[in-house]
């Protein structure tokens, strides 16, 4: 239980809010040139990380615009909020 | 030797005051080497070390656990216990668990108060009504008794229920598992680590892994807070933390640690006696026999290893037990309490060897892995012991992943998760 700064609406209660997941796992360029191991890495595989994790989320219950969020997993603290398409932060 | 457990001794023990019970298992440290370390010491990890010096002779052998034993998941769980899966893979795998709880408290010579008192999963609309109906019949044809309940069977077994069909969610109608129940969480945590103990296992408590160490493609021991263990075998059965072991190993897997909380009311009179679910407003309740409601919540959307979850979470969860059951408007919630489901894509566990030799992982049991405390031992220890999965558990391989070939027990399995 935790509040999110949205870049576009400002601090909300994080039940307005979906988690996405892992960030920065980009689509493969040609799908058709992947093999089995490529596709599980890609579908699959999470870092799952215990510590600073960086993830997207969507304000689902507000703008619904997504953004990113490095947050520390074994504590809740958001370290860093910034948009699509940034490079994630060097904490 | 163990003292036997038994009305005698209980009697005997009482003119003692109960001061001279003999240690149930030793706090050793750890030797240097050891044939297989298990990583974890919850349920599954103790039921592997167990089944492995009981089945496979192996009792060269450790447990290393971080905090005390049971003190995880184990003990923080609603301790439902059902084999009602859709897919033939979990209903081999939930049932073979289902067989040995029937006869555990024997087994173990402790008693995990195993209780069967059935298990009720509602159906609010239509699709849940032709799912669940669904799952009865996939449940008979895998030898599992499963029986579908119309709304006003529903009512008679347990007549608690709101069945009116004017609110939100109406009840229309229900599974039933009768040989499904509950048990003692802690007790099973405990009966298994006293068994282990006396065939020799070294039960290492307040010991965290540190690291892996590997010479190539195998596994060379263990790093941990107590000095370094040597090891050709490691089994993980480390539930929340599982992708923490695997990142020492270099190995990364489909699972995502999220909380998952729970609560128990003010203990009362017997209410109700038997176990009811609903997926689909996500609400489980049972009674617990000091009298306590015993509710289990959902998960959070997103990845912490906090062991606290959200309070909008629990607030879902209430709304829909006090739709279900009026007759609870005003009990007391005394305690609440969050754990960390390592959860996977499909919502099937792993049960696998990995592409380290020498490694094993048995993880990613989610919402419900007490269930399967005793199966889940039982083929692991297999697995570790032969190096090959069983054929009940083959199907659960680390593998699936890269083959496509997934247990998708998402919603099928009569839970949400």
């Amino acid at each position: 239980m935790f509040l999110i700064n949205c870049p576009y609406c400002g601090e909300r209660d994080q039940s307005e809010f979906v988690s996405g997941g892992e960030a920065h796992i980009a689509r493969p360029k040609q799908p058709t040139e992947l093999n089995d191991d490529q596709w599980a890495e890609y579908l699959f595989m999470r870092k799952n990380i215990k510590g600073i994790q960086f993830e997207r989320w969507n304000h689902a219950h507000g703008c619904r615009k997504w953004f990113n969020v490095a947050r520390d997993t074994s504590n809740d603290k958001i370290e860093k909020i910034y948009k699509m398409g940034e490079q994630p932060p060097k904490l | 030797m163990k003292n036997k457990y038994s009305i005698f001794s209980l009697i005997k023990n009482a003119f003692s005051n109960h001061e001279n019970w003999q240690r149930a298992w030793r706090d050793p440290e750890p030797k240097k080497e050891y044939d297989a370390v298990i990583v974890g010491g919850g349920g599954h990890g103790l039921a592997t070390a167990y089944y492995l010096a009981k089945k496979h002779n192996l009792t060269n052998i450790a447990v290393v656990e971080k905090g005390w034993i049971g003190g995880g998941n184990t003990g923080r769980n609603t301790t439902i216990i059902r084999s009602n899966y859709l897919w033939d893979a979990s209903a081999g795998l939930y049932d073979h668990a289902l067989k040995i709880w029937e006869g555990l408290s024997q087994e173990l010579n402790y008693n995990v108060m195993f209780s069967q008192r059935g298990v009720m999963n509602l159906a609010h609309n239509l699709q849940d009504v032709r799912d669940l109906k669904r799952r009865t019949h996939a449940n008979r044809l895998n030898g599992i008794d499963a029986v579908w309940l119309e709304t006003d069977e529903v009512k008679k077994f347990c007549p608690i229920i709101n069945t009116s069909q004017d609110i939100r969610y109406p009840v229309l109608g229900g599974t039933l598992q009768k040989r499904a129940g509950t048990a003692r969480h802690d007790a099973v945590a405990w009966g298994y680590a006293r068994g282990a103990d006396e065939m020799g296992v070294d039960i290492i408590q307040n010991c965290e892994v540190k690291g892996i160490k590997r010479n190539g493609d195998s596994v060379e021991g263990l790093e941990t807070t107590k000095g370094f263990i040597k090891t050709k075998k490691i089994g993980v059965v480390a539930a929340g933390h599982s992708s923490v072991i695997a990142n020492m190993a270099g190995l990364k897997l489909p699972l995502e640690s999220k909380p998952l909380q729970a609560l128990v009311s003010e203990p009362v009179k017997p209410i109700i006696d038997t176990v009811v679910m609903s997926n689909a407003v996500h609400a489980y309740v049972s009674q617990s026999d000091k009298g306590e409601l015993v509710i289990g919540a959902g998960t959070d959307s997103y990845v912490s290893y906090t062991q606290k979850g959200s309070f909008n979470i629990v607030e879902e969860t209430l709304k829909a037990i006090l739709e279900l059951y009026p007759i609870f408007s005003r009990m007391k919630m005394l305690r609440q309490w969050g754990g960390i489901v390592d959860i996977c894509p499909d919502a099937s566990p792993i049960i696998s060897k990995t592409s380290i030799k020498g490694l094993y992982f048995n993880c990613g049991w989610g919402t419900g892995g007490f269930k399967a405390t005793p199966g889940s031992g039982d083929l692991f220890a297999h697995t570790i012991a032969n190096d090959e999965p069983h054929k009940l558990n083959a199907a659960f391989n680390i593998n699936r992943f890269v083959s496509g070939d997934l247990v998708d027990e998402h919603g099928a399995a009569a839970v949400a998760h």
